[in-house]
């Protein structure tokens, strides 16, 4: 079996990425972003998330298989996400008798 | 025509449905990913009604978030971090044959992992002596107490799944474990080290996203 082997300092590069990432996260919190900081919260733990895919679980040197999959699970989750929000969202846009 | 066996092949041994023992790792790693990805909406499910609430209720979400411990928080995702790098490690010794470098690497991801878990106890009783487990000895100040245990809800049961899928990795490196002791991982056989890491990397992007969903809801 030939699976690639990802050089140990890699490994070390990517943790101290994303603890760095995690220390920003927490600094970003603290600041008064308004709406924006549920935007910069999740697009953080996005690039990290990414980062662990990427490198620690393999994706960068996987078959194109695997990240086709697996855009296929997240497209899943936005469409649960998208189809329950536009309905909560909608709610009150069309005023309808009786209410 | 020969009949094919488990090793008629040349190279690794692999079982006869495979072409060879690449194509059989390469298998498992797609099923493993298949699970994963099954997993992703196991959460998602949760966190949608997470979602919808935070949407309808964005000031009980702030005043109960900051009831959460932020340094024991921040703590555990710099530990589960930190085990995921451990955990690389060990794959990375299945993979080049380091027996060593495996028991040494699976110790420390069970150790980390353990701590994790200790933290947690540490937070939920927390929950408990301050009356902010649901139910009825919830006690939260203000018009929001009732969405306030809403919140507290979420956080129990997201945590709590997180928390579930952590003992049952736990579990599966307690096994790889004993393989590593009786040298069953090697460059040839690594799927199952490489397998139970995915899962235990998935298990820490789910708290990658936990962390600032339930901490750090509107702190400044």
């Amino acid at each position: 079996m030939s699976a690639h082997v990802v050089p140990r300092r890699i490994y070390f590069t990517v943790f101290t990425l994303l603890m760095v990432l995690t220390f920003a996260t927490v600094q970003a919190s603290n600041l008064d972003l308004g709406r924006w900081a549920l935007v910069v919260a999740l697009v953080i733990a996005c690039v990290k998330a990414t980062m662990v895919m990427l490198w620690f679980m393999h994706v960068k040197y996987s078959s194109r298989l695997i990240p086709l999959g697996l855009v296929g699970g997240f497209v899943w989750l936005m469409l649960l996400l998208g189809i329950v929000f536009s309905d909560y969202l909608s709610r009150g846009w069309v005023p309808y008798p009786g209410k | 025509m020969t009949p094919t066996s488990a090793t008629s092949h040349q190279g690794e041994p692999h079982a006869h449905q495979f072409v060879d023992a690449a194509q059989q790792a390469h298998a498992a790693t797609l099923g493993m990913w298949a699970f994963l990805i099954t997993e992703i909406l196991f959460f998602g499910g949760l966190l949608t009604a997470y979602a919808v609430y935070r949407w309808m209720y964005p000031e009980a979400w702030a005043d109960a978030s900051s009831e959460l411990d932020l340094g024991l928080g921040a703590f555990n995702t710099a530990v589960l971090i930190g085990s995921s790098l451990t955990m690389a490690l060990a794959v990375h010794g299945a993979q080049t044959g380091s027996r060593r470098e495996q028991i040494s690497m699976l110790l420390m991801t069970i150790l980390l992992g353990g701590v994790f878990l200790g933290v947690k106890v540490v937070e939920y009783s927390q929950k408990f002596e301050h009356h902010l487990v649901p139910g009825a000895h919830f006690r939260f100040p203000g018009a929001e107490a009732p969405h306030a245990e809403l919140f507290f809800g979420m956080y129990f049961g997201l945590t709590g799944l997180h928390a579930a899928h952590m003992i049952v990795g736990l579990g599966l490196l307690l096994w790889l474990l004993a393989g590593a002791l009786r040298g069953r991982w090697t460059p040839d056989y690594a799927t199952p080290v490489e397998n139970v890491g995915l899962y235990w990397h998935f298990v820490d992007i789910v708290w990658i996203f936990l962390f600032p969903l339930l901490y750090l809801v509107h702190r400044h």
